[in-house]
């Protein structure tokens, strides 16, 4: 019960001290969410969906092509399409603050043995911690609305970016980085020209994680009124309807779908069968 | 002239070295100090002068501390006490910045397991070093396919190095080495992932390319036969000591201690040891115009021969004379013994090995006579000597069976 005080006065503390910082933050996030809702909700659908399977055909295949159109087809066919954009760029918002802060974190723990001591045991904290958990501190630091959701979402997702990019680095052949010093290379030219380049595939993996952890803490932020899909899912709850909640879980599982079909082949150069 | 120096070099691996470098000083044992302090001691007190141009091949079992003291040349490893010097600038004591500008271009290393760039072409590896140093693109290639083309590799500028046999790896690296026209080639175990065939192939391309290029090669080797056939002198190693540093001839004829000996008993002594080893300095000789025949034949008749070589008085040889030559040209009472030279005699020069000389014994039952570019006689090589060399038997064993032979 005493940890639960302590916690609970150390947040009222932040709350009362930097609500200025908050505020920042506040402004930050929700203009930034609002820029990329405003790109994707204000695009017709026919060109999103366009895009999408475009990018998915570049990336991804023919295969997943035709299942990102017929995936965003029925989504836009069930009337959620507001929502679901929404969602996704509730999740792209985080994703990139995820990331942001995520990839360079993890660069620092594969580099520093005291950075890595101390980042270990606050990711598994990160992880472990019921994801719902996040959401009481937002609430306090950023009230209701799409940005506590946003932060909620950011520290629930971005553990596996940093554990997998420190993973990379760390994986990156002695011999290698043996020779690369020898021939003169400083540690910058080491990093930028051997050991992210080496690590990538593990990198993205990691990025490829982290968007589909943001997919499904965005769901559940709506619990704090995050907007999209979310919200329909906790209509569908709170008033029993089956039809409702199941169709907007199937439209969160087609989003899911694509964007880890995606991401996951993201690394790759072009792949046309 | 030198072009590396290593004076008093130790390097010490654990905590509490100052413990053990104490106990360096007074001179325990590795296991005596490992015990004392928990140290290991990976090189003790190396003193070694590499000359510019030669290849030095340092030899020695695995954690015989050869490539650890290789690592400590361009301070992969921090050596824990000594100086190394290039050029007689005093590497041990470069600022990072320094060290970094003579890694760039003076001291290129080739590894064992290569350590390329997986994820590059070979153009993109062997242009690496140039990369690092900040030269632009178009002149980097250039170099780089210049390079290419002296390892061989024509053509595959544009494979991923991935799709390359080993061989071909080692070939790209060593072609990245020799992009930075380095002075120093750094070689560690370069060759000794590769398979028989090819690593001896590589190492007749390093012995040509180094023909043209007459870079100062620093070799590390575990394996003797390529120590010798690569290395103009040999450093051996063992347990972070360097116990014996000699051309291969001297290392083979003449090793400094059981470890050393026990290397060299496998190797096929003669394609190493040359006329100049095991030459018998000081014959007796027929002198042309001052020995008559009865001069010659009481020579004979002294040390037991049947056969002289004869000489003008600067000692330039002219051939044999056998005995009954001599015999019959006493009773013509003849006084000169020039006209019964028998000059149809092959010579070799000291530089000749065992395997060289051999060929010769069928032709002939005298012995081999060795001579220098003046034609000067230096000594003589005996039968029996060649077959000591070559079968490992002493000369009184080989004797003993020629004189069984001879009474069959």
């Amino acid at each position: 019960m005493i940890i639960g005080q302590y916690i609970e006065d150390g947040v009222n503390w932040l709350t009362d001290n930097f609500s200025g910082m908050f505020d920042a933050i506040n402004t930050g996030m929700s203009s930034l969410i609002q820029v990329i809702e405003s790109v994707w909700i204000g695009l017709p659908f026919y060109v999103t969906i366009a895009l999408f399977t475009g990018l998915a055909l570049w990336k991804a295949g023919r295969k997943n092509a035709i299942l990102t159109l017929v995936g965003l087809v029925f989504i836009y066919f069930t009337g959620f399409w507001e929502e679901t954009m929404q969602t996704f760029s509730l999740v792209l918002a985080s994703a990139i603050i995820a990331l942001a802060i995520g990839i360079p974190l993890g660069i620092w723990s594969a580099k520093n043995k005291t950075a890595n001591s101390i980042i270990r045991p606050i990711l598994d904290f990160m992880q472990t911690m019921p994801a719902f958990v996040y959401l009481i501190p937002a609430v306090l630091f950023f009230g209701l609305g799409t940005v506590p959701g946003a932060f909620a979402t950011i520290i629930f997702a971005m553990p596996p970016v940093v554990r997998l990019t420190s993973l990379g680095i760390q994986q990156v052949p002695e011999d290698i980085v043996e020779a690369t010093k020898a021939f003169g290379a400083t540690p910058r030219q080491l990093l930028v020209k051997v050991q992210l380049p080496l690590a990538m595939p593990t990198i993205l993996a990691g990025v490829n994680q982290t968007i589909m952890m943001s997919l499904s803490m965005v769901v559940i932020a709506s619990m704090i009124g995050a907007k999209g899909l979310g919200e329909i899912v906790l209509q569908g709850i709170s008033q029993l309807r089956i039809g409702l909640g199941f169709e907007s879980g199937l439209a969160v599982v087609l989003l899911a779908i694509i964007l880890d079909r995606i991401t996951q082949n993201l690394g790759n150069k072009q792949k046309n069968e | 002239m030198e072009k590396i120096k290593i004076e008093k070099l130790s390097l010490v691996f654990g905590k509490g070295k100052s413990k053990a470098l104490k106990m360096l000083d007074q001179g325990k044992t590795k296991a005596e100090i490992l015990e004392a302090t928990g140290c290991n001691v990976a090189v003790r007190d190396a003193n070694l002068t590499i000359n510019e141009g030669e290849i030095f091949v340092i030899m020695g079992l695995s954690g015989s501390g050869k490539s650890t003291l290789l690592r400590c040349i361009n301070r992969l490893i921090e050596p824990t006490t000594g100086k190394i010097f290039i050029n007689d600038e005093e590497i041990t004591r470069m600022s990072d910045k320094e060290l970094l500008n003579i890694r760039r271009t003076e001291l290129a290393m080739v590894f064992q397991h290569f350590g390329l760039l997986p994820h590059r072409t070979v153009l993109s590896n062997v242009a690496f070093g140039l990369e690092l140093q900040g030269i632009d693109r178009a002149e980097r290639d250039k170099k780089a396919e210049e390079t290419i083309e002296l390892v061989g590799l024509k053509g595959y500028e544009n494979q991923k190095v991935s799709e390359l046999s080993g061989g071909m790896q080692q070939r790209v690296g060593l072609a990245r080495g020799l992009a930075n026209t380095p002075e120093v080639l750094l070689m560690d175990e370069a060759f000794s992932a590769l398979d028989p065939l090819i690593r001896s192939q590589m190492q007749d391309e390093l012995l040509l390319l180094q023909e043209k290029m007459q870079k100062t090669i620093l070799f590390i080797t575990h394996d003797l036969e390529e120590a010798i056939k690569l290395g103009d002198r040999i450093a051996i190693m063992k347990d972070g000591v360097i116990v014996q540093v000699g051309n291969s001839e001297e290392i083979i004829t003449n090793p400094a201690d059981d470890y050393v000996k026990s290397f060299v008993e496998n190797v096929d002594r003669s394609k190493i040891v040359t006329a100049g080893t095991i030459l018998f300095k000081k014959p007796k000789l027929a002198r042309l115009k001052k020995d008559g025949p009865a001069v010659v034949l009481r020579t004979m008749r002294d040390i037991g021969v049947t056969s002289l070589p004869v000489v003008r008085t600067n000692r330039t040889f002219l051939g044999f004379v056998k005995i009954e030559d001599v015999v019959e040209l006493k009773k013509k009472e003849i006084k000169t013994i020039e006209s019964i030279i028998r000059d149809s005699v092959m010579t070799v020069n000291p530089d000749a090995t065992v395997e060289d000389m051999l060929p010769l014994l069928s032709k002939t039952n005298l012995p081999i006579p060795v001579v220098n570019e003046d034609n000067h006689l230096l000594g003589l090589v005996t039968p029996t000597s060649l077959i000591a060399e070559t079968t490992g038997k002493d000369k009184e064993e080989i004797n003993e069976i020629i004189q069984k032979a001879i009474e069959l």
